[in-house]
């Protein structure tokens, strides 16, 4: 399995090569390779944000058609309390469900690499299994548990005469989304993480281990900053989920109406908006607060991170 | 690890929390997809009913709705093999000429792609859906293909990948040799990228085939649905008016669909572990 973990030589001729006289020559040839990737990713990518950018700044009215409107649909998205109460249950969702995901999934991670489990490999692989089921499977698989009619917790009620709370009331219904977001990402992240643990330098346990070091220390000093660049990754990558949320609580809420309302999260804010309500420059607004949003946080943690490497 | 490592019960034990929790719906599934609709009414979730009904329930779902199950695969399969396979084609060529040369842009191309990651998916799905009705392409296989093909994580992943595996004199050498660029890419360096290239594949085909949110919005036809949107609507028939609830088939098609996937993971698993490992070393 570790035959094809590379070595760190490449880089170094890489950059080598990059500053060599001939790289010129080559420049148009590599600019080949990348220019398929490129033609799709800007017909993907660059044209819907620069059309979003334009729907933003139009509305459209039955009486009157499409007008200019400047930053009105931004001002109004601010304003918007629906569109701030989606924000504050998504941002709650991100504090709570990423921190238990990710710190499950680390302390699988090094169990794993721990070398002291029975059985390591069955545990890797099959906590991982959950990854490959689609968001619609999981959602109808959690959905039949948790559901009143042939479901476990209705089942386990009856059975035991226990007084489980419905877990698709209102009150609970964020935690059972949480559930199954942690259930089908635990294992991906797990995998982020001990992939990284697996490419630590040997070196690195030596040293610890020839101060006699013991476990938990040889885990804080030697093994979470080596594999901190994964960490930070695991972290963004989360919190990018936890903004999008869209899947879980669409597919669950046929199970649960009165719980999940339209505005339940900003993407699905957006959705109904769009396909609901015609409303598509609101939407687009949305949909662009969102995303600078993501992306002003995703920055902020990546900042914190690097900061922290620089105090090692 | 070293020699002196003991094998540890407790730390078995507790993983083996973990372990459960990430199997227990699936077993759900196996057990339930053996029930008939009446079955799963009337038997405790997570142990089987008295009757055995899970090769009633495989054929039912086959034929069901004149065989709309075996539509939906045949469609998940065409979009997978494309999008996948495409998106994979495009990663490998793109990370490659991103690892292995240097051209005008080459920076801004990488930040770009890398910033894109950021961008949330679903933000683009409005905006992708509206150009694509403009240009005719929604309710088309191409509107659920085209999106697919671009993946800037598996960019990422291949970058370091080949910036590990291809090592620059075997390019120079047949550079001296007097091969052209393309040909050392095929003849040469695609061999080496194999794990990468099954990592990507891997990690493109599940995302395409769970693909969700974009088949929802793009396609109105059932008979372009890929399997989760057609599952879904099976299961939201059971809620309209005179729908008949087909809860079974719902469950049994679930498990139809995730055998496939799951089973891949499986027997490939030495190539997507490695390939992972190798994109690791840059994070």
């Amino acid at each position: 399995m570790t035959r094809m973990v590379p070595t760190i030589e490449g880089r170094t001729r890489r950059v080598a090569v990059a500053g060599s006289p001939r790289a010129g020559r080559r420049s148009w040839a590599g600019l080949g390779f990348v220019a398929p990737f490129l033609a799709v990713f800007a017909l993907v990518f660059v044209a819907p944000i620069a059309y979003s950018v334009y729907l933003s700044l139009y509305r459209t009215r039955l009486v009157g058609g499409t007008t200019f409107v400047g930053a009105q649909n931004y001002a109004d998205v601010f304003a918007d309390s629906h569109f701030w109460s989606s924000f504050a249950r998504v941002a709650l969702f991100l504090v709570v469900q990423v921190p238990i995901m990710l710190l499950l999934a680390l302390g699988v991670a090094l169990a794993v690499d721990s070398g002291r489990l029975y059985g390591a490999g069955a545990f890797r692989l099959s906590i991982f299994l959950p990854y490959a089921v689609p968001a619609v499977v999981a959602v109808l698989m959690w959905g039949f548990m948790y559901g009143p009619q042939f479901g476990l917790v209705a089942g386990l009620n009856r059975t035991y005469g226990l007084s489980i709370p419905n877990p698709l009331g209102p009150d609970w219904v964020l935690v059972s989304i949480g559930n199954v977001v942690t259930w089908s990402y635990v294992g991906y992240n797990m995998l982020i993480f001990y992939s990284a643990l697996r490419v630590v330098p040997a070196a690195l346990y030596e040293a610890a281990a020839v101060d006699g070091a013991p476990p938990w220390r040889v885990i804080w000093h030697v093994k979470l900053p080596a594999i901190r660049g994964a960490l930070l990754i695991a972290t963004i990558f989360s919190i990018i989920g936890s903004f999008q949320l869209f899947n879980e609580p669409a597919i669950l809420r046929p199970l649960a109406m009165n719980a999940i309302t339209t505005d339940y999260t900003p993407n699905l804010y957006a959705y109904f908006l769009s396909f609901s309500g015609q409303q598509y420059n609101y939407a687009a607004t949305v949909a662009i607060v969102m995303g600078v949003f993501t992306m002003i946080i995703a920055y902020l943690v990546q900042l914190h991170g690097m900061r922290g490497i620089g105090d090692q | 690890m070293t020699a002196t490592t003991r094998r540890s019960p407790l730390l078995t034990a507790l993983t083996g929390i973990v372990f459960v929790y990430s199997l227990l719906p699936l077993f759900w599934l196996v057990v339930n997809a053996t029930k008939s609709q009446e079955g799963l009414l009337a038997s405790f979730g997570l142990w089987f009913a008295d009757d055995f009904s899970l090769w009633h329930n495989v054929k039912q779902t086959l034929t069901y709705d004149d065989g709309a199950f075996l539509v939906w695969l045949r469609n998940t399969l065409l979009y997978v093999v494309t999008g996948a396979g495409g998106a994979t084609a495009l990663a490998t060529l793109g990370g490659y000429g991103l690892a292995r040369f240097d051209f005008p842009g080459r920076r801004a191309v990488f930040a770009i792609v890398i910033g894109a990651v950021a961008v949330p998916g679903t933000a683009l799905a409005v905006p992708t859906f509206l150009l694509f009705s403009k240009m005719g392409l929604t309710n088309t296989p191409w509107s659920v293909i085209i999106p697919s093909l671009v993946t800037p994580f598996g960019l990422y992943l291949m970058w370091t990948f080949a910036a590990e595996a291809v090592p620059v004199e075997l390019i120079e050498a047949a550079r001296i040799e007097g091969a052209g660029e393309l040909r050392i890419f095929t003849r040469i360096c695609l061999p080496l990228l194999g794990p990468g290239i099954v990592t990507v594949l891997l990690f493109s085909a599940v995302a395409t085939w769970n693909n969700y949110f974009l088949p929802l919005i793009m396609l109105k036809d059932p008979d372009w649905y890929p399997l989760p949107i057609g599952l879904d609507t099976w299961n939201s028939q059971a809620a309209t008016a005179g729908g008949e609830a087909v809860f079974n088939l719902v469950i049994t098609g679930s498990l139809l669909t995730i055998v496939p996937l799951v089973a891949t993971f499986l027997l490939l698993e030495r190539y997507w572990v490695s390939g992972l490992a190798a994109g690791a070393v840059k994070e």
